[in-house]
């Protein structure tokens, strides 16, 4: 129990599989990064922020989407369930952050 | 215990995280407990857009907030959930001493990103005089970052606790599911910075 396992014992096409969601994975981690990049530098430019606050709010929202998508493997299946969850913790999220902006002041 | 942790060859095509009961359960578990913690975030989030503004006469995002450091703080931390992404690669290929290897990684990243808010918080407070109680903002400021910090510090914590504790055991059934519920907490620490740098920092800087 508890030996070290050798690779070797997983068979050839699973390994292809894994290895083929590996790569995507990696597309989507340099989308990521360029994602990233782009909202600094949009920011660093001194635009105008009627349009950049809606810009770098979206390149956030698609970064997170490919987080809990891919790399959280929320994209499979088995995670109805989980779904439900972070669906609804994400509009308790809105609705929480409309609130206090428009509704509460000092 | 009269179960059998121990990894069967007939199976290794399943996940090893999720073949036990115990392994599923975990991994429902966990996505319960992101879902608290998005609704935890989600009212530290509304509180500082609701508080940024309020300086009472201290200093502002915009004349403390620098890109450089967030730019690298962001970096290392996205990097961190590319290594624990590689590391669970090699947990469902049943290559213990590689996933050890990227989670290292992970965690060599995630001490760096600490440092870095470390030092941040530490120049605000000295030469800015920006503390807890500067201002609304500042508390707003403090809470919503420290509490993210916070999440880095456990994750760190529970990475190297799971590493050193089962160095010497390899990958099995039993310490699999505990491995795939960090890298899960990992990436939703990732989820939480993409915010944090987008609402805090990035809007915060925009004039």
């Amino acid at each position: 129990m508890g030996e070290n396992t050798n690779i070797e014992k997983v068979n050839s096409f699973e390994r292809q599989k894994n290895r083929e969601e590996m790569k995507r994975q990696f597309i989507l981690f340099a989308s990521m990064i360029i994602f990233t990049i782009l909202a600094f530098l949009l920011v660093a430019w001194d635009m105008d922020r009627t349009y950049v606050i809606p810009i770098i709010i979206v390149l956030a929202v698609i970064q997170v989407a490919f987080q809990f998508f891919y790399f959280m493997h929320m994209k499979d299946k088995g995670h109805e369930f989980v779904s439900i969850l972070i669906y609804g913790g994400a509009w308790i999220a809105f609705v929480m952050a409309i609130c206090f902006t428009t509704i509460i002041w000092w | 215990m009269s179960h059998d942790y121990s990894l069967n060859p007939e199976k290794l095509h399943e996940d090893p995280a999720k073949v036990t009961h115990e392994g599923k359960n975990k991994f429902i578990g966990l996505w319960v407990f992101l879902g608290g913690e998005t609704v935890l975030f989600a009212s530290l989030f509304a509180t500082y857009l609701a508080l940024k503004n309020s300086t009472a006469g201290g200093p502002s995002s915009q004349e403390i907030f620098g890109l450089e450091l967030v730019f690298i703080m962001t970096m290392l931390l996205l990097t961190s959930s590319l290594t624990s992404v590689y590391a669970i690669y090699h947990m469902k290929n049943h290559n213990f001493r590689k996933m050890q290897l990227w989670f290292g990684i992970t965690a060599f990243l995630g001490l760096g990103f600490l440092a870095c808010e470390i030092y941040e918080f530490a120049h605000y407070i000295t030469d800015y005089g920006f503390t807890f109680r500067s201002s609304a903002f500042g508390s707003a400021f403090y809470t919503l970052v420290g509490f993210h910090g916070g999440h880095v510090i456990v994750g760190m914590s529970w990475l190297i606790a799971l590493m050193v504790r089962n160095a010497k055991r390899g990958l099995n059934l039993y310490n699999a599911p505990k491995y795939n519920t960090f890298a899960l907490y990992w990436h939703f620490i990732d989820v939480v910075w993409v915010f944090i740098f987008t609402v805090v920092y990035l809007m915060g800087m925009v004039s």
